[in-house]
Formats: C-alpha cells, sequence, structure tokens
C-alpha cells in the first residue's frame, strides 16, 4: 500500500512574496527613494526651476492686468510706453517660466525614468534572488505586474505629481501670507472653511489607498487568470474548457473594472470637496467682510479684492488634493514593488566571503537534515548520508517518498529545516553562489527551455562555449544523431518554454546543457524520463564515461539506473530506509518476511520488463 | 517597425474615441453635461461675486445696513453653485472612469476571446508576456484619450462660445486672438509627429520587457540551478534600459512642448493688448473690448490645455489600439464543418489515412502516416525519441491540422466536425500535464457536471485517490499555479484522472506515465485494463508494461508506420523495434 506524503501545499503556509500593503505612505516614499536614489539627485535644482516656472506662470495675469488697469484704463488714457514695457516683461516672463518649465520636465522625466530602471531592475533580481518556495507561491503574471505595471504607475506620479503637491503648498501658504495683510479675521474664517476638507483629506487618503490597493492586486490577479490558459492553450482546446476558462477571465477583469471604476468614484467625490469648501469661503468672506465693514474694519475694496485672493488659495489646495489622490494610485504600486523587494531571501549567498570550493571530484554528506515546509509535516527527516568523492549514487523511492525534496537540499534549492549538508566538509550554506552553481548542477524533470535556438539554449550551461564545442558535447552524450535529424541543427528555435519539441528533447537539451556546465556534481531527478529505452541508456552509458571521477546522484523510476549505480539509496516515507549496491538491496528482506522497499520496486520494474 | 503618419495619428486617435462614444453614448453623454455644467457654473462663480457686491455688499457699505436675507442669498447662492460644480465633477469625472473602465474591460474581453478562439500555430507565434501586455497596457493605452475627453469636450463648448463673443466684440482683435487657437492644434500635431514613433517603440518594449520577466520567471528553477541570475538580470536590464532611454526622449519632447502649449494663448493676449491699443487709439474699440477679449482668452487659455492633454494621449492610444485590433482582427484558419459525432456506448473508429506533415518546408516529420483502430481497441505507438509521435497526437485531437491527408472519427473527417465535437468526444492527457490553480475537484472536472463519486472513481483508477484523501481539504485543495505544489508523478495522475472521468470515445495517452514510478504504474495500468471497453485507446509509450497493454503495436520510424501486429510479434520478427524497447534489460545490467 503506498502512502503518499501530504504534499507541499505552499499556498497556504509557505513563505509567501510580500504584499507591501503594511508599509506607510511615507514610509513607502522613504524607501523607494532608497531604492531608486536617482529620483533625488538634483532634485533640489528641479525643484527651484519649478519655482521659477510656477512665479513666471503669475507674473503674465500679474502684467496683463497692470497693462489693462494703468496702460489702457490709466488716468490718462492708453499709455503706449506703459504698455510696450510691459508686453516686454510679460514676453520675458514667457519665456523664462517656458525655459525653466522645460529644464524641470526634462529633468523630472530623466530623473524618475533613470530611478524606476534601477527600481525595476533591483525587483527583477530579486525575484531570481528568491527561494524556489517563495518564487511559487506567487502567480507568474502577478509577479510580472510588479516589475511592469506596478512600476509604470509610479512614473506617471512621480513625473507630474511630486513636484506639483510640493509647488501646491508652497502656494499655499504664501496666498495665506498674503491674505494675512489684507484682513486676519477674514483668513481664519478661510482655514476654518477649508477645515473639514483638511481633516476629512486623511480618512480619504486612507479609503483611497485602500481602494487604489485593491486595484493593483485585481490587475495582477486579472494578468495570471489570461496568462494561465494562455500557458495551458492544449489542455483548454483539446477539454473544450474555452466556455469556462472565459467565464473566469471575465470574473477577473470585472473584478478589475469594479475595482477601478471604485476608486475612480471615491478620487471624483474627494476632489469635489474641496469646491463646496470654496464656495462656503467665498460667501463666508463676503459675509463676514460686509460684517467686518459695518464695524468700519475694512472697506468694500478689500472685500473684493479679497475674495479674489481665495481664488489664489483654492487653485493650489484643489490641484493639491488631486496629487495626494493620484499619489494614492502610485504609492500602492510602489509598495508592491517594495514589497517584492523587502521579501527576504531566506537563501542568503555569503557572496566573496563564502568559501568557493576546489575543482575535482566532490564529498557530499547529509548530517541529520531534516526539512519540513513552512508549518507542514517533515518531507525529510533525519538524514544522516555520506557518498565518497567520485561514486555515483542512485536515489530510488516511491512518488512522494522526499527524493527530489533530498535533491534540491543537496543543491542548496532550499535549506534543510534541520542538519547540515556539507560538500567536500564545507557547510552549503558557507559556499560562495558563484562557486556552488559552477560545481553542482540539478537536471530537473521538466527541462525549461527559453525561446531562442536550441544552441543558445545548451551555452546556458557555459556561456563561452564554442558552437565546435556544444556539436563535440552533444556527440560525447550520443545525440549526435538526433541533432543531425533535426532541420536546423543547433539553429532550431525551440519555442516558447520549449514547447515546439517533444518533452524528450527537451530534456535532451536540458541534459546537453548540464553537460556543457561541466560540473563535479550532477544531480539528476528523471532527467531522461521522457526519452526512449534506447537512448535512455545511450545518454545512461555516456554519462558513466563522462562522469568517471565526478560525483553523480541520480533519481530515477527506471531502476536500470539502480542496477548499474555503485550504490542505492532507498527513501521511504521521508527517511532512507535502505543504502547499498543493488545486489545486496534486492535480496533484503524486512524482519516480518516481507520484502523490502527496494525489493518490491524491483520486483515490479522486472515485471514491466518481461512483457 | 510599423509607422505612424502623424496625420493618421490625429485622425485615428479621433477614430479610438468615436468607436468608445459608438460604444457607450450615454456614459459619454451624462459626462459631457457633467463637464458642462461644471464649465457653466465656473462662469456662473463670477457671476455670483458681481451679482453679491452689487446687490448686497455695495448696499451695505453705503448704507451702513444689510438684510439678514440679503446674507443668506449670499451664502444660498454661493453653496447652490459650489454644490452643483461639485455634481458637474463627480458626473465628469466618474463618467469618464465608468466610459474608460467599461471599455477597457470590453476589450480584455473581446481580446482573451481571441486567446482562446485562435490555433495552435497562431498561439506558437505569440509569447505570453506579448500576449499579457496586449491584454493589459495596450488595451489601458488605447482608452487612456478618455479620461480628459469629457474636460475636452466641455472646454471645446467653452471655446465656441468664447470665439463667439469675441467675434461679436471686436473683429480684429478677435481675429488676432482668433490665430491662437489654430495655432495651439498646429503645435500638438506637430508634437505629434515628433513623439508618436518614439511611443510606439515604448509601447512595443514594454512587451518585450513584460516577454522577458514572464519567461524569466518561468524558468526559475533553471536560472537558479545554474546560477544564471545575473545574466538574466542583465538580459532584463538591457532592455529595461532601452525602455528608460525611450522614455526620457519621450519627455524631452513633452518637455519642449507643454511650455508653447502653456504660453500660446499668454502670447495671444499679449497681441490682443498690441492690437487693442492701437484699436482704442483710432477709436474702433473701448478699452473695456480689449478688456473682454483678453479675460475671455485667459478663461479659455488654461482649459484648452485639456484638449492637448488628450490629443498627448493620441499617439500612445492609436498605438495601443493597432496591436490590439492585430488580435481582435486575425482569424482562425481553422474551419469546422458541421458534422456531429453519435454517442453510443462504444470507443470511436479511427482511421488515419495518408498523413504528412511538417512543421517546416522541407522537412516531413509524417510522411503518409496509414493505420486504423477499431472501435475499443488499444493501440500502442512506438518509436524512438523525436519521431513524430507527440505531433500525431496533436493531429489526432486537431489541435493542428495535416499538410495531407485525413484524419477521421467514424468515418468523419475532423474537419468536417462541427466546432467542440473533438474535444466532446476525444480526451488527450499529454506527456506534461497541465494543472490550472484551481481546486483538485476543479482540475478534475474542468466544470463539467460530475458527481463527487464519479471525480473518485476516475481518481481510483488514475491511482491518484491515495495522495488526494491525504490533502487537507481533500477534493476542495487548491492546487497553486501549474500545480507547483505537487510532484510531477501527482500531476501526471490528476492530468489522467481528469481524461478518464469523461469516458472520451477516444482516450489518448501521451507517455502519460512517465514520471509514475512502476508499481503505480502497474496499478494504473491494471486498474485501466479492468474498466476496459468503452474507449478506444491510442497510446504513445516506450514502457514495455504500457505497451504490452496494447491490443496492436505501430512502430513508427521515419515518419510512417514501419511495422504493425502485436508486441510478441514485433518483438519477435522486428530487429529495431526489439533493440528499442529491450533496451533496459539487454543494456540495463552494466558493471
Amino acid at each position: 500500500m503506498t502512502v503518499d506524503l501530504a504534499p507541499e501545499e505552499l499556498t497556504d503556509r509557505g513563505t509567501s512574496v510580500g504584499s507591501g500593503e503594511e508599509i506607510s505612505a511615507r514610509e513607502t516614499l522613504r524607501r523607494g527613494l532608497a531604492f531608486s536614489p536617482e529620483l533625488a539627485d538634483g532634485f533640489g535644482w528641479t525643484l527651484l526651476l519649478a519655482v521659477i516656472g510656477t512665479a513666471g506662470r503669475l507674473v503674465v495675469p500679474v502684467s496683463v492686468q497692470q497693462t489693462l488697469d494703468k496702460g489702457l484704463n490709466g488716468p490718462n488714457g492708453v499709455d503706449l510706453a506703459f504698455v510696450s514695457q510691459m508686453a516686454v516683461v510679460a514676453a520675458l516672463a514667457i519665456l523664462a517660466t517656458g525655459l525653466s518649465s522645460y529644464f524641470m520636465t526634462a529633468r523630472l522625466f530623466t530623473a524618475s525614468e533613470r530611478g524606476l530602471a534601477t527600481l525595476r531592475i533591483k525587483a527583477f533580481r530579486h525575484v531570481h534572488d528568491l527561494p524556489l518556495l517563495t518564487q511559487n507561491t506567487e502567480h507568474r503574471g502577478a509577479l510580472v505586474s510588479r516589475v511592469t505595471s506596478d512600476v509604470d504607475q509610479i512614473s506617471q506620479f512621480l513625473v507630474f505629481g511630486g513636484v506639483l503637491g510640493i509647488i501646491s503648498v508652497g502656494q499655499v501658504l504664501l496666498a495665506t501670507v498674503v491674505m494675512l495683510f489684507y484682513s486676519w479675521q477674514l483668513t481664519i474664517l478661510v482655514w476654518v472653511c477649508f477645515l473639514p476638507l483638511f481633516l476629512s483629506l486623511r480618512y480619504f487618503q486612507r479609503r483611497l489607498s485602500a481602494a487604489y490597493g485593491v486595484v493593483r492586486r485585481s490587475v495582477g490577479a486579472m494578468l495570471s487568470a489570461i496568462s494561465e490558459p494562455v500557458v495551458g492553450a492544449v489542455t483548454v482546446r483539446t477539454y473544450g474548457i474555452e466556455e469556462r476558462t472565459q467565464e473566469r477571465i471575465d470574473d477577473a477583469i470585472t473584478a478589475n473594472q469594479v475595482a477601478a471604476t471604485k476608486a475612480q468614484g471615491l478620487t471624483a467625490f474627494s476632489f469635489s470637496l474641496g469646491g463646496v469648501s470654496a464656495g462656503l469661503a467665498n460667501a463666508g468672506v463676503l459675509i463676514l467682510g460686509i460684517w467686518l465693514g459695518l464695524a468700519g474694519d475694512i472697506t468694500s475694496g478689500e472685500v473684493i479684492g479679497f475674495a479674489f485672493l481665495v481664488t489664489l488659495f483654492v487653485g493650489p489646495v484643489q490641484m493639491g488634493t488631486q496629487v495626494l489622490t493620484d499619489a494614492q494610485n502610485a504609492i500602492a504600486g510602489w509598495r508592491r514593488v517594495i514589497g517584492i523587494l523587502e521579501t527576504p531571501a531566506d537563501l542568503d549567498d555569503p557572496g566573496p566571503a563564502g568559501q568557493s570550493l576546489p575543482r575535482g571530484a566532490m564529498d557530499v554528506a547529509f548530517e541529520d537534515v531534516s526539512f519540513g515546509y513552512p508549518g507542514g509535516p517533515l518531507v525529510v527527516r533525519e538524514v544522516t548520508e555520506h557518498f565518497e568523492s567520485g561514486s555515483r549514487v542512485a536515489v530510488v523511492g516511491e512518488t512522494g517518498s522526499g527524493k527530489t525534496t533530498f535533491a534540491k537540499l543537496l543543491t542548496r534549492l532550499m535549506d534543510p529545516t534541520r542538519g547540515a549538508v556539507l560538500l567536500d566538509g564545507v557547510d552549503v550554506r558557507e559556499v560562495e553562489f558563484a562557486s556552488l552553481r559552477r560545481r553542482v548542477v540539478l537536471v530537473p524533470q521538466e527541462g525549461f527551455l527559453f525561446d531562442s535556438t536550441l544552441l543558445e539554449n545548451a551555452r546556458y550551461g557555459d556561456l563561452d562555449a564554442s558552437r565546435e564545442r556544444v556539436i563535440a558535447s552533444a556527440v560525447e552524450l550520443g545525440l549526435g544523431d538526433w541533432l543531425d535529424g533535426l532541420p536546423h541543427g543547433l539553429d532550431t528555435r525551440v519555442g516558447q518554454r520549449g514547447e515546439s519539441l517533444s518533452a524528450g528533447e527537451r530534456q535532451l537539451v536540458a541534459l546537453l546543457r548540464a553537460h556543457l556546465a561541466d560540473p563535479d556534481l550532477l544531480v539528476l531527478d528523471e532527467a531522461t524520463s521522457a526519452v526512449d529505452p534506447a537512448l535512455e541508456m545511450r545518454i545512461g552509458r555516456a554519462l558513466e564515461r563522462l562522469m568517471s571521477g565526478r560525483t553523480s546522484v541520480t533519481i530515477a523510476h527506471r531502476l536500470s539506473t539502480a542496477e548499474s549505480a555503485d550504490e542505492v539509496i532507498v527513501f521511504d516515507k521521508g527517511r532512507v530506509v535502505q543504502r547499498g549496491p543493488h545486489a545486496d538491496l534486492v535480496g533484503e528482506v524486512l524482519a516480518a518476511g516481507e520484502p523490502s522497499v527496494y525489493a518490491r520496486l524491483h520486483a515490479s520494474w522486472v515485471a514491466q520488463q518481461s512483457k | 517597425m510599423s509607422r505612424v503618419k502623424p496625420s493618421s495619428t490625429l485622425l485615428g486617435g479621433f477614430r479610438v474615441l468615436g468607436v468608445a462614444i459608438r460604444r457607450e453614448p450615454w456614459v459619454f453623454t451624462l459626462s459631457t453635461l457633467g463637464s458642462v455644467l461644471f464649465g457653466a457654473l465656473t462662469v456662473a462663480d463670477a457671476w455670483v461675486l458681481g451679482w453679491s457686491t452689487d446687490h448686497v455688499l455695495l448696499p451695505a457699505f453705503t448704507t451702513g445696513a444689510t438684510t439678514a436675507g440679503g446674507l443668506v442669498a449670499i451664502l444660498a447662492l454661493f453653496l447652490g453653485v459650489a454644490i452643483l460644480r461639485a455634481v458637474g465633477i463627480v458626473a465628469r469625472r466618474l463618467g469618464a472612469g465608468i466610459m474608460q473602465y467599461r471599455m477597457q474591460a470590453t476589450y480584455r474581453r473581446e481580446v482573451t476571446r481571441q486567446y482562446l478562439t485562435l490555433p495552435m500555430s497562431w498561439h506558437q507565434r505569440h509569447p505570453t508576456g506579448e500576449l499579457l501586455s496586449n491584454a493589459n497596457s495596450d488595451v489601458e493605452a488605447a482608452w487612456a484619450p478618455i479620461a480628459p475627453l469629457p474636460m475636452a469636450v466641455g472646454t471645446l463648448a467653452m471655446m465656441v462660445i468664447a470665439i463667439g463673443q469675441m467675434l461679436f466684440t471686436d473683429l480684429v482683435m478677435a481675429v488676432v486672438g482668433l490665430l491662437v487657437f489654430p495655432l495651439v492644434m498646429v503645435v500638438n500635431v506637430v508634437f505629434q509627429r515628433m513623439s508618436s514613433p518614439i511611443y510606439t517603440r515604448i509601447q512595443a518594449l514594454r512587451a518585450e520587457l513584460s516577454e522577458i520577466a514572464h519567461e524569466s520567471f518561468d524558468g526559475a528553477m533553471v536560472v537558479k540551478t545554474l546560477g544564471r541570475e545575473s545574466e538574466e538580470t542583465d538580459r532584463f536590464a538591457a532592455k529595461a534600459r532601452v525602455l528608460r532611454d525611450e522614455g526620457i526622449r519621450a519627455g524631452r519632447i513633452r518637455a519642449a512642448f507643454d511650455p508653447f502649449l502653456e504660453s500660446l494663448p499668454n502670447l495671444g493676449v499679449l497681441a490682443v493688448l498690441g492690437v487693442g491699443v492701437w484699436r482704442v487709439r483710432s477709436g474702433a474699440a473701448d478699452p473695456g473690448d480689449v478688456v473682454t477679449v483678453a479675460y475671455l482668452l485667459t478663461i479659455v487659455a488654461f482649459p484648452i490645455r485639456s484638449i492637448g492633454w488628450m490629443l498627448g494621449e493620441f499617439p500612445r492610444s492609436v498605438v495601443g489600439f493597432t496591436r490590439v485590433s492585430r488580435v481582435l482582427d486575425t482569424v482562425s484558419d481553422t474551419t469546422y464543418g458541421r458534422g456531429i459525432l453519435g454517442s453510443p456506448a462504444r470507443g470511436a473508429a479511427l482511421e488515419v489515412e495518408s498523413l504528412v506533415f511538417s512543421h517546416e518546408k522541407g522537412q516531413r516529420l509524417l510522411d503518409g502516416l496509414d493505420f486504423s483502430i477499431a472501435p475499443g481497441r488499444t493501440v500502442a505507438v512506438v518509436g524512438a525519441t523525436a519521431s513524430g509521435k507527440s505531433t500525431l497526437t496533436s493531429l489526432v485531437t486537431r489541435l493542428v491540422d495535416p499538410q495531407s491527408g485525413a484524419i477521421r472519427l467514424d468515418g468523419q473527417d475532423l474537419r468536417d466536425l462541427e466546432q467542440g465535437q473533438v474535444a466532446a468526444h476525444v480526451s488527450l492527457v499529454p506527456q506534461s500535464a497541465f494543472l490550472f490553480d484551481d481546486t483538485v475537484r476543479g482540475n478534475v472536472t474542468l466544470g463539467a457536471d460530475l458527481s463527487d463519486e464519479e471525480v473518485w472513481e476516475a481518481l481510483r483508477t488514475a491511482q491518484a485517490d491515495g495522495f488526494v484523501a491525504a490533502l487537507p481539504h481533500g477534493l476542495d485543495s487548491r492546487l497553486g499555479e501549474r500545480g507547483t505544489t505537487l510532484s510531477g508523478g501527482q500531476r501526471q495522475r490528476l492530468s489522467l484522472a481528469r481524461a478518464l472521468v469523461r469516458h472520451p470515445r477516444l482516450l489518448v495517452l501521451d507517455d502519460a506515465t512517465s514520471a509514475v514510478d512502476p508499481e503505480v504504474e502497474a496499478r494504473i495500468l491494471a486498474a485501466m485494463r479492468r474498466r476496459g471497453g468503452d474507449s478506444t485507446m491510442l497510446v504513445i509509450a516506450y514502457r514495455k508494461a504500457t505497451i504490452a497493454l496494447a491490443d496492436e503495436v505501430l512502430f513508427l520510424d521515419d515518419g510512417r508506420v514501419a511495422d504493425r501486429g502485436t508486441h510478441q510479434e514485433l518483438l519477435s520478427r522486428n530487429a529495431a523495434y526489439a533493440t528499442l524497447v529491450n533496451a533496459y534489460e539487454t543494456e540495463g545490467v552494466a558493471p
């Protein structure tokens, strides 16, 4: 009776990619700036330009006003000299405004594009540094959206929002100072009228922040819903489930639409509040103005002048509210990118400080190694084994007995929960990644290929390999005939994920790639399971020859591999239950007189072969 | 790279907007009305201030007394206008939002529908990342001009009124002022001419960037095992930097044009002043007329930029729309007939006649394949790696059509069958199992109305009942994207159960148990044999245990059926066949 261990339920209890949602807006900005220092480069100059540009914008209407009041309607009628003077001043102001606006915008674009490219690249790199386990908890589509569309959201805001926001605050303060010159009572009144708006701002920003968070998430979910059936197009077609799939996609699209519309509604509503405050302020100024006027504190001209000043106050307040709203959207995207960057890469590369492994056959030791997924049961238990350098080890066991986990621990795709894996006597956690990956190579069951040529894919194992070397390696592995049979040989394009090739051929490329990498410890996890028996045996023999003097660990269901290995270790429910050469293990009988795990596996293998 | 002509960008942009307006006329009307209301009330604000000054403020200051009624009127008028204007803003913005997001959703649905309809050959030419980009950022870009649209239309209305008033005030000054509006348009056209090729590139680069990210994350395991993180990052960074530089270029152009668009109305005001002075001196106009025309230009100056914003989105919009349309306009070259297969409770008869298939010219993967399978029989196809076996499974399930020859089910050519018929009668269990991010149940039933009992029965036959029962939520356990939480062998067994539960009349197994250990495989085969009967089976296999399950074996070599017969017959008479399938025994017991 097979007892499969509970599979690795990652979605529920794995370490997951940080959503970044717990980060406050201010923290997001601070950390965002830390990740993209380019954003702050020369910001002072940009701000100065912005101030000049803004001031220039005021000069134009003022000089126009002056021309009208004094040049045309002056006490002496039309004053041509004054008009031409003012026109020159205004033209100069327009020129200065235009120039500073040009430099400011260009600088903003440059800084934000640079900063965001850096952020994108850092986030991309970090995704690759995350443990396999964590990568798998997030959908590919959602991960992609974090380094693409989430970043794009930030750029819009950075270019136009950041500076506008700062300027708006400055303008509000400036308008307040000017208003105070006219009347402190009226100034207080204006502020009182806007107080509810300012106080509600926090509330709205929180709601908006949540709303835009939902939008960003829904985009990620939508991309996942779209990418899944694109990747699984064959399954969708052969089972004729287009409609059901479309329903799932439609649901995700609708969720995104609803989220975006909700956020927009909230934005519109919060934006409209400023106008109501402005109306209240205008009415208040007139009413209080009349009352003050009646008391003799203020003239009618001053009241009307004040009413115009209020518009100088309202404009930047509206603009500022708008910027804050846009900021929420940008920050929602920013958070998600920062969330990735701050997800710990719990496989730490000790870097150059770590040890590097010398070349030569590798000695492997597991010291009391146990592993369980976070919150789950142990899938590898108390394994203590040592393999001499240069030995060929076969690992067998039923599906789900812990073999693949064993291979991942051995190649440091995961770190043990307890115990240590030693290579040449060094704990793998202390080995520099660069050295580790050069000397230890794992060939997984499903060899992933990049959408490129066969040559490029093979070269992934050794970027400097010449074409001749790739061909020679293929011949060494016994793949010469196969290569010759391909229409374009090494230049054959393999298609997305290698799907233009059959699963068996993909395995051949993965193997060729590993061979080119020239490792000292080769770990094969069912690496030839989809290849025809004759070719598999040929490759097996070739590898035996090529790996002589090196260490190899092969996980296989086909026990022919075990028969030819130096030693076999047998996994059962996460433990190593048997170890020794094939010939010894086959005869082993358990205490109860039942055949051993290996004997049982071997018997069914033999039964298959005798057909 | 397709070159977008500037004139076609402007026209194209309007055409794209036209599509949106035709599709969402009511929302568009609502938001435009909101915009007009907003514009009207902006003017009304000035009127209220004037009225209050004349009727309440000045009398109060002159008489030294005021009435409560007057003060209440001020409050009511200002608040009334403010609230109505707020309503206008909400209507305009929410309307624009609803319209924009509806269009996005509509086009996303249509684009993804195409993804589900277009043939596999199309999919092989279009990387996942590109398709994601089409459905996401291209659609977004296409409908971006909707956001400023209502305000632009409102502005246009305001502009028309302003022009009318200018013409009415003073013809000469109005003409000078009016030069400004066309000039703004011209500047916009020049802006588009310069920026649209850049935006085309940016949009394409975004797609390429997302392709790289998608592929790279997909191959994360390989990247890790070979320690290629830095090379992958370099690959992504190179593209991200090109995108960055194009972004900066686009930004510089934008930076150069923004001041023009902003200062043109101001220059117009200056021109009006110049001409106005001359007109007033010659007695043709009053100073008041100059004030009016200058004022009109000033109030239109700011909102006129919203037209600029809208036009500024056009290059991206047209590019996005073009990219989306390319997908929408693709016509599937797969045609369907009207044939319907009956549903007798027995296997289907499969005939393959002179089948020729090649991936490209000059090479023939399948070169005149001939065979037939009687209903209910099981035939194994055996051949070396890369001999075209998997291609045969794609042909039989009509994922691709042959170059020549025919495949018939119950005597009917697959191409003559109605859409959905092949899927309803034929199930394929592919070499690499694909699982959805769904529950175990969802992955097995794929939405079909099947009882738990039926699901469990299929799982039992596929020897998947054990590990499914051990899952925390049994049938309701979620599997994660592509079933990453399961081992290869477990995924294959679920994929097998998915086919079995449908009781297909033709079951095609493409090396479907390659990742399963021999003991489990033996049990699967035994269970399938017990089940027997109602399915015709086409089995691609290497392992003798699987082959032995078949009534007959086809030995494939050189794209043809080299030999056929029972496993035993072939073993004894065909040396090449024997070498292939006996490899484990004859060569296995090495040192």
